[in-house]
């Protein structure tokens, strides 16, 4: 029998032919990262490949490493394997990866979202013939609101709280979410206030993309500034004393979970957006499709569901592999936030 | 309908009282009458009858998603809830209902007339002409069970800020056996009635739990009184004009459901509330929560249960006597009447008792005192200073209590189920097993009790040894004990463990603990009060 071109072994996702290994979770020699989210871009690997724009954020997380920079659709050859990266939509700089090997292909999705979300290079439909999706919301309960209606949301909200002289506190992961708010909120209303973890991404990231002015709340910065003003904030930072400045202030979040009720009610926020940097189920079935594969091999979320309705109701021979990415669990709740 | 989704989304959107008050104020400000009376029924839980069954739902809903219906069940099963699923699932709209509330639910109520075709039909047709969270509203009506993070407090809070008429006539107003199509708003809310002001309670004075060490701070013990903490329903008997009304710690008029206390009105003067514990009272001593509860849930009480679980009042303070006020005397002097009433009375008979206050010399014995409370059916200690008026709400200094420690047992992790919503995707919930002939007969389960990171520790173990899979269950290997606190335990012919216990929780990691160092089931049986 003729060996896969990428296998789940204990370290990561490798592929045996060219002895690399993609988002690994064990340190490896040689690993092709698809974006800065600690899940897929661990510690320890002697040597990184990944997308130019993701080098500064996987930098400015893992400290001195040994990097290789690639451009969209750069080919790279190894052992007769050749791989590119092509634009999934999760993050700026996160990527698909594309492996082909005599006429083979596959592609890992990593993360991804099909919606263009006006920041993250869009996502970009790849043909193969496998394709290893992730699905974190791989249940027809999701299913999005386009962005410019959440945003429309997230602005009233803020202007609403202003006017009732309110600082509105809005916490999103730092790497990727909170970005994506930033660009995106209506500075006609006032100014956006950061809370260091996420100032110091913004500045990595604004050195490529363009984002409207954030400034960082410091020990000196005056209660009277920033009433009214959005502070943007890591999840981690919810409940310190840190928020006691914003007072009196108003808690919302954004995540894909707040679709549902239960979510949003005991998260202990005022209020819940539901945004998402993962695709939902409509988003998720579109891009397989697009695809034109046989196979499918789901890797975190609803991985046993999504590959069930793939199989019986879609005719894909699709299964499902174990692996230790954590989809949005991880943008919500994390403990490396603190380090960032 | 447009108005009553706006409201729902308005209060699920917020965890703040106030917000949630002043968006039902506001409604009930430009609602019509017929919808405002709807409203005030389905928040109150008086909903129209199913007019179908939950298992066409579900068949329907999935036909018009085109997705099968092992997937739905999926869906549901992490989703929580039957009509939020059915909302999100459906494909989406733009659309908003144009209709009324009180017109959808005539329509509901029609429903039930009609042949299973027809009712298809008017769902496929509505579910596709309604916004998201009409949808989820209108499910909600169909399925019953409108739970929604409003209690009837404050929806009467906000009835009563919207027609300026006080909130305890408001909730003796909306007491009883009403529903929007026997009555009008105007008869139910607007008219006046003599007796509204009879059945109005005072607001309750609770107690703080005290801290290690608390001694120290108390001063003379000589200035304190003593009782047990009794684990019932806090509730006020009010008798004036002939009337005996009772109400609950949420402030909640809860009469109906405990007739026994109607015959406190041959035997006790009009003008007297009693504040005290509803206890259970089988076989004539005091039981256990749990016959309790199958009182709590019901609407009506038969014959029946009132023979197998009655109730009786163990009263601890008097806050009106002979139609005066007296919350402002000392608890020495109200407790003084209090007494000298109840030992008048043949009042055991009628099912009333005294909670018996007690003094000492020593906080030793207070100690030796607090280490009793489970032989006699209490929670551990009240502490009252003797002088102390009886104040609202929850106020530190005067009254305190003072619990006696959890029950603890280590137990292994045998099973774990997928949490709901965020959690979805990780086992937060747990089954444990003790020992019994050497195998793990399950106990509880429990959830709450760990940290985030244990939780994600746990979680990646449980899905590396998993031994069998069903459905959102799965069983693992025997391997982690855990530390299990609970509040009450008691016999129990449904558990299959022959125990059940109250409020169970983790209390920590054993990890320190291999498998065969947890308890075994006769040690967890050796607990129960005799
Ligand atoms: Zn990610």
């Amino acid at each position: 029998m003729k060996h896969p071109l990428l296998v789940f072994n204990e370290k990561g996702i490798y592929c045996q032919q060219a002895d690399v290994y993609i988002d690994a979770w064990r340190a490896v020699d040689k690993c092709i990262v698809t974006h800065g989210h600690s899940d897929h871009s661990r510690w320890g690997h002697k040597r990184y490949i990944t997308h130019r724009r993701n080098v500064p954020i996987i930098k400015h997380r893992l400290g001195d490493i040994t990097v290789t920079p690639k451009e969209w659709n750069e080919t790279f050859t190894i052992n007769g394997v050749t791989f590119s990266l092509h634009p999934a939509g999760h993050i700026t700089g996160s990527s698909q990866v594309r492996v082909e090997y005599k006429g083979e292909v596959w592609v890992f999705t990593g993360d991804y979202k099909v919606e263009d979300d006006g920041l993250a290079e869009t996502f970009e439909p790849i043909k193969c013939q496998t394709f290893i999706t992730e699905c974190t919301f791989g249940l027809p309960a999701f299913k999005w609101e386009p962005q410019a209606d959440v945003f429309t949301d997230i602005n009233n909200w803020w202007a609403t709280n202003k006017a009732e002289a309110r600082t509105s506190v809005l916490f999103g992961y730092s790497l990727g979410k909170a970005q994506r708010l930033i660009k995106h909120l209506d500075t006609s209303i006032g100014k956006i206030y950061t809370h260091g973890a996420v100032e110091k991404m913004t500045q990595v990231i604004r050195a490529e993309y363009d984002l409207p002015p954030t400034e960082l709340i410091t020990r000196d910065s005056k209660k009277e500034d920033i009433a009214g003003n959005i502070v943007i904030a890591p999840p981690s930072a919810h409940g310190g004393i840190w928020i006691r400045k914003m007072l009196p202030y108003v808690t919302a979040t954004a995540s894909g979970w707040m679709a549902f009720r239960g979510a949003r009610r005991r998260r202990a926020m005022d209020k819940g957006f539901v945004l998402s940097d993962h695709a939902d189920w409509d988003g998720l079935l579109s891009a397989i499709k697009e695809t034109g594969c046989e196979k499918v091999i789901t890797t975190h979320g609803y991985t046993d569901i999504f590959s069930r309705y793939l199989r019986e109701e879609l005719g894909y021979d699709a299964r499902t592999e174990k692996t230790q990415y954590e989809g949005e669990l991880n943008e919500i709740e994390t403990e490396k936030e603190e380090e960032a | 309908m447009k108005h009553f989704a706006k409201l729902i989304r308005t209060i699920d959107s917020t965890n703040k009282t106030n917000e949630k008050v002043n968006a039902l104020a506001e409604y009930f400000n430009i609602a019509n009458d017929s919808d405002k009376l709807w409203a005030i029924a389905i928040l109150s839980h008086r909903r129209p009858k199913r007019p179908v069954n939950t298992t066409l739902l579900r068949e329907w809903a999935t036909e018009q998603s085109g997705i099968p219906l092992w997937l739905f069940e999926e869906s549901y099963h992490i989703v929580g809830d039957l009509a939020e699923t059915i909302a999100l699932i459906l494909p989406k709209t733009t659309k908003e209902s144009d209709k009324s509330l009180s017109q959808v639910i005539a329509e509901i109520i029609s429903l039930r007339e009609m042949d299973d075709a027809s009712k298809k039909a008017y769902l496929h047709e509505n579910w596709m002409n309604m916004s998201y969270y009409e949808r989820f509203i209108f499910n909600k009506i169909i399925t019953g069970g409108f739970r929604i993070g409003v209690s009837q407090k404050l929806m009467t809070r906000a009835l009563s800020k919207s027609t300026g008429i006080d909130e305890d006539i408001l909730a003796y107003k909306l007491m009883g056996d009403w529903t929007p199509v026997s009555t009008t708003y105007t008869q139910l809310i607007e008219e006046e009635n003599p007796s509204d002001y009879l059945s109005k309670p005072y607001p309750f004075y609770l107690a703080y739990a005290v801290e290690d060490g608390f001694q120290e701070s108390m001063g003379e013990i000589s200035n304190w009184s003593f009782e047990h903490k009794w684990d019932g329903i806090r509730a006020q008997v009010i008798l004036r004009n002939n009337e005996v009304f009772v109400w609950s710690r949420g402030e909640e008029l809860v009469t109906d459901k405990y007739p026994e206390f109607q015959r406190f009105l041959d035997h006790i003067p009009n003008g007297t509330v009693l504040d005290g514990e509803i206890l259970p009272f089988p076989d004539g001593r005091i039981g256990d929560f749990r016959d309790l509860q199958t009182r709590i849930g019901r609407k009506n009480i038969s014959k029946n249960l009132l023979a197998k679980t009655p109730v009786i009042l163990v009263a601890y303070d008097l806050l009106e006597w002979q139609g005066e006020d007296i919350r402002n005397k000392p608890f020495s002097f109200r407790r003084k009447i209090l007494d000298a009433m109840i030992a008048k009375l043949n009042s055991e008979s009628i099912g009333l008792f005294l909670s018996s206050t007690m003094r000492f010399e020593k906080w030793e014995s207070a100690a030796e005192e607090r280490k009793r409370s489970r032989e006699k059916r209490s929670e551990g200690l009240m502490i009252k200073r003797i002088d102390s008026s009886y104040q609202v709400g929850r106020k530190k200094g005067d009254w305190w209590k003072w619990k006696v420690d959890p029950f603890t047992i280590d137990a292994v992790l045998t099973y774990a189920m997928r949490g709901h919503g965020r959690r979805a995707n990780l086992y937060t919930d747990y089954t444990f097993g003790l020992w019994d002939n050497g195998e793990l007969v399950t106990f509880a389960k429990a959830y709450s009790g760990l940290t985030d990171k244990e939780l994600r520790e746990i979680d990646a173990w449980i899905k590396k040894n998993t031994l069998e899979r069903f459905g959102p269950v799965r069983s693992v290997t025997p391997h982690h004990v855990f530390e299990i606190a609970f509040e009450g335990i008691a016999k129990s012919s449904r558990h299959k463990s022959g125990v059940a216990t109250r409020f169970p929780r983790i209390l920590r990691w054993r990890r320190d603990k291999k498998i065969d160092e947890a308890n075994t089931l006769s040690d967890l049986k050796d607990l129960i009060p005799k």
